[in-house]
């Protein structure tokens, strides 16, 4: 039964959960946290959301598991200096506070209105108009597409203030140290055989965005990570991030997001709208340099702060 | 709809998981992953409003599921630059947390 | 409020395009272009605000955009009022004078490109687009994505200079605002989860008293809270504004700390007049008060000039707070209530000016002496006249005393609070305003000392620097001839008149 089985994963989900807040060694809880990652987005598929789902599996678990697996392997020397532990007390009392706050949540969420208000309808009726047949692309590039350029905007800026914490003389270098690929290394052989089959199932997944689910950010997720385990390899370096091609590619996406945006002024009326004739042809010129730039962006997002200075 | 009462009720103890992480977890980093358990709760609890509205043949309301994509990517961006701030000041300070200041 | 796009509505898209392709065409061109394309940015990004709100008082009703041309609630909308196009303008006059500012200490390098002044311009223009953002959003997730924006854009600000203390800051500031984000969001799905919509005009006409309704508004404004450092959630202020470098203070304390502030009142007055709230309203403003004691009271303990003025903040801050229960109406239309309300915006923006102008006069200060304690400024006065002139010009307004934007703002709330018979919050202001007084007077009193042997500056600083603060004081000062009654400019667009046209 359906049921017996949501019950199920429910459970689950929780016991990683619980496992995550409550492990002793950090590391221990970032490994929990990235299969917590991968359960929920079981949970995703079971609550019809299979876009999510992908986001969910690539964003949410992978990339930020690979983060925080990073950085709790370079926190693990002074986590053994830092001997505080939160007294009984404190455990007792926000133990309490944190019950009645999810015991008052869970009673809004069961008081929901029988007859849940729902915008499916409306973007049901615009899908024609767009020529998009995945809904959830309709309203990230569509309906609401200052949303996604904003979140653009949003991972750019971030990269620029990551960048902003290498101390002076390192501004403009190369994140991460070296690596350097062995003749006989297990790595490279699995990466030179990985990487093409990652970027292509990459593509394949911006591709398919327009008609099932897929898109922009799950496709430049992949491509992304393919990139990093090429660099992690040493099949490829981290380039500095003072070069001109580098900063280009990174701004491209929404570059042409925003002249695309511009260009709704003259050709349907206002910023970011389309023509019905050549919506699909439209937003299909903004995903395939944002695919580019997102996967970029959030590359040397996972990457950090250069940390090798340009050799100019 | 019923169906997703689960998931709703589970999205509401993983904010107080979260929220309990945070509270008695004096280590950024821990933090850190408190904070994303929160998220996850509050984008499950979405997720699950989107459940609630499937019509005309949608499985669930797009629009809750298009925001939780954005979501998603705009924590991801700040977990990052929460990671980058605390490694950089551990490497300033030898230290792990935020108690001397 | 009229069915689709006013004509002028696309001016609101300017008002955020602009500045945010600034940082990103900043990010192409490299660090040495972008204070180049930040000062070419400045002034047309005021000729926006300024035609947004000439448009507004020509036409006397609100400009509206639907982005992409979809309806809410299937798209997004953009929206300016009276309020949204007086800080839009507040925005764009500080950021020019910041700007100009801060040109001698973040100079564009001739040769590599350099991380400081690359970073800083960069982000000052991503601030104005976020803060722009934030003012006509009408749809909750946009400002979401607004707000992480600005928050995101901030943070850096803060550990510009890479020491351990404004590292530490920064992250604390970072980890305030991501728990405040949090709660936002919760609060905002919750409302989509009821209602089916998170544009704000469409919520108001939908949104019943009902628990889930009370919950949501709950989370959102504690999120918000947080990103407005009102006690208790003030911890990460002082730190953060007083580490960071003098304009990017100044661009904090002034703005940045508004923003969440701006989106209480556009959830409280826009939202939600039809739930009676009174009783949250009193809680609002017992955080105000307590802010204003307890930030003043600290303040006048500080050693550090930057960290006094950081204090203050947290101080001035609760002044905003007292605006919600004189401004909460029993029914609409009630007198008191509009002069509550007018006073709370002149306050925020008189603090913005004041707050800016000091943070930049103890930034010469510093720079100057080579050090921020107050203990040793004896004889900077005659040193910096005019840094100190306007100074003191903005601690008029934080004290309350004419003329200042600051004595029309505490005017207004000590009348409604008389007038209403909540005579307690009348104290309040007066205790805050003796306060001020002191942390002010401390540190003039300092300045003008004479010093025990003659003061010489480590560098000099320059007239046109100092005159730049002296504006902005002044902006302070001027405010002060805003008459004392509600602002004709200011009510355009109230909610008692949209909700009559509503489809």
């Amino acid at each position: 039964m359906a049921l017996a089985f949501d019950i199920v994963l429910v459970l689950l989900i929780l016991g990683v959960a619980t496992w995550t807040i409550s492990a002793r060694d950090t590391f221990a809880a970032v490994v929990g946290f990235i299969g917590f990652g991968l359960v929920l987005a079981l949970a995703w598929v079971c609550l019809a959301a299979p876009d999510v789902a992908l986001t969910e599996a690539a964003i949410g678990s992978g990339l930020t598991g690979g983060l925080l697996v990073g950085a709790s392997a370079r926190l693990r020397r002074t986590e053994t200096t830092s001997g505080e532990t939160p007294s009984i007390s404190l455990r007792l009392s926000a133990g309490v506070v944190c019950t009645f706050i999810s015991a008052g949540l869970a009673a809004i969420v069961l008081e929901l209105p029988g007859k849940a208000p729902t915008l499916a309808p409306q973007v049901a009726a615009n899908l024609a108009m767009i020529g998009l047949d995945n809904p959830v692309t309709a309203v990230l590039m569509a309906y609401r597409a200052v949303d996604t350029l904003l979140e653009v905007v949003v991972l750019l800026l971030v990269l620029g203030g990551i960048w902003s914490l290498a101390p002076d003389h390192l501004w403009g270098g190369s994140p991460g140290s070296r690596h350097l690929a062995g003749p006989d290394g297990v790595l490279p052989f699995v990466a030179q055989l990985l990487v093409p089959v990652g970027i292509l199932v990459g593509i394949h997944i911006f591709w398919i965005g327009s008609v099932a689910p897929g898109g922009e950010f799950q496709g430049a997720t992949i491509l992304a990570a393919m990139w990093i385990l090429a660099t992690m390899a040493g099949l490829v370096d981290m380039p500095a991030v003072s070069r001109r091609w580098l900063r280009l590619l990174l701004v491209a996406g929404s570059a042409v997001f925003f002249a695309v945006g511009f260009a709704g002024f003259a050709m349907a009326g206002a910023f970011l709208a389309y023509p019905e004739a050549y919506a699909k042809l439209l937003i299909l010129i903004i995903e395939i340099p944002l695919t580019l730039s997102i996967a970029a962006t959030l590359a040397l997002l996972v990457a950090g702060p250069p940390e090798r200075a340009p050799q100019e | 709809m019923s169906a997703a009462i689960p998931y709703g009720l589970c999205s509401a103890v993983l904010v107080g998981l979260g929220l309990f992480g945070l509270i008695t977890h004096p280590q950024p980093l821990r933090k850190i992953l408190a904070f994303n358990l929160i998220g996850s709760g509050v984008f499950l609890l979405f997720g699950v409003i989107a459940r609630r509205g499937a019509a005309v043949g949608f499985g669930g309301d797009p629009v809750p599921q298009a925001l939780v994509i954005t979501g998603l990517v705009v924590a991801f961006a700040g977990t990052a630059l929460a990671v980058a701030l605390l490694l950089r000041l551990v490497d300033e300070t030898r230290r792990g947390t935020l108690r001397d200041e | 409020m009229p069915d689709s796009a006013t004509a002028g509505g696309f001016l609101l898209v300017f008002a955020i395009v602009l500045p945010v392709v600034g940082a990103l065409l900043s990010l192409v061109l490299g660090g040495r272009h972008a204070e180049r394309v930040t000062l070419i940015l400045i002034p047309a990004g005021l000729a926006v605000a300024v035609a947004i709100a000439a448009s507004i008082w020509r036409t006397h009703g609100m400009l509206q955009y639907f982005v992409g041309g979809w309806d809410p609630p299937l798209g997004v909308a953009f929206r300016a009022d009276g309020l949204s196009a007086v800080m839009l303008v507040t925005a764009a006059l500080l950021i020019c004078g910041i700007g100009l500012f801060a040109r001698a200490q973040f100079p564009s390098p001739r040769g590599a490109e350099k991380r400081a002044p690359s970073v800083f311009w960069t982000l000052l223009l991503t601030n104005w687009g976020a803060l722009n953002a934030v003012f006509i959003g009408g749809d909750l997730f946009n400002l979401y994505v607004a707000l992480e924006l600005l928050t995101f854009a901030a943070v850096p600000l803060v550990s510009l200079d890479g020491r351990p203390e404004t590292l530490a800051a920064a992250l604390r500031y970072l980890l305030f605002a991501l728990f405040g984000s949090i709660l936002y969001l919760l609060g905002a799905v919750l409302l989509y989860g009821v209602y089916g919509t998170l544009d704000i005009v469409l919520l108001a006409s939908r949104i019943r008293a009902e628990p889930a309704a009370w919950a949501a508004i709950a989370l959102i404004t504690a999120g918000l809270l947080a990103k407005a450092a009102l006690y208790p959630f003030h911890l990460w202020l002082p730190p953060a504004h007083a580490g960071a470098p003098a304009p990017a203070s100044a661009l904090l304390s002034g703005l940045v700390v508004k923003a969440p502030f701006f989106l209480v009142v556009r959830l409280w007055f826009d939202v939600m007049p039809k739930i009676p709230e009174r009783a949250a309203a009193q809680v609002l403003g017992i955080l105000g008060a307590a802010a204003i004691l307890f930030g003043s009271a600290v303040a006048l303990r500080q050693a550090r000039l930057k960290l006094l003025i950081a204090y203050s903040t947290v101080a001035q801050i609760g002044y905003l707070f007292l605006m919600f229960p004189l401004a909460i109406k029993p029914e609409a239309g009630h007198p008191w209530s509009t002069f509550a309300w007018t006073g709370g915006v002149v306050q925020a923006i008189s603090h913005a000016f004041a707050k800016a102008a000091m943070f930049m006069a103890a930034g010469l200060i510093a720079e100057g002496l080579g050090h921020d304690r107050i203990a040793g400024l004896a004889g900077i006065g005659r040193a910096l006249p005019i840094s100190v002139l306007a100074f003191g010009l903005g601690g008029l307004s934080l004290m309350g005393l004419p003329p200042s934007g600051g004595f029309v703002a505490k005017a207004m709330l000590l009348t409604a609070a008389v007038a209403e018979g909540q005579w307690w919050w009348a104290l309040v202001v007066l205790m805050g305003g003796l306060l001020a007084a002191g942390y002010v007077f401390l540190v003039l009193a300092r300045s003008l000392a004479e010093p025990l042997e003659p003061l010489r500056l480590s560098t000099t600083i320059s007239r046109c620097r100092q005159t730049i603060v002296l504006v902005l004081a002044l902006g302070a000062v001027l405010l002060g001839f805003v008459p004392l009654e509600p602002l004709e400019l200011l009510q355009i667009g109230r909610p008692d008149i949209a909700i009559d046209r509503l489809k």
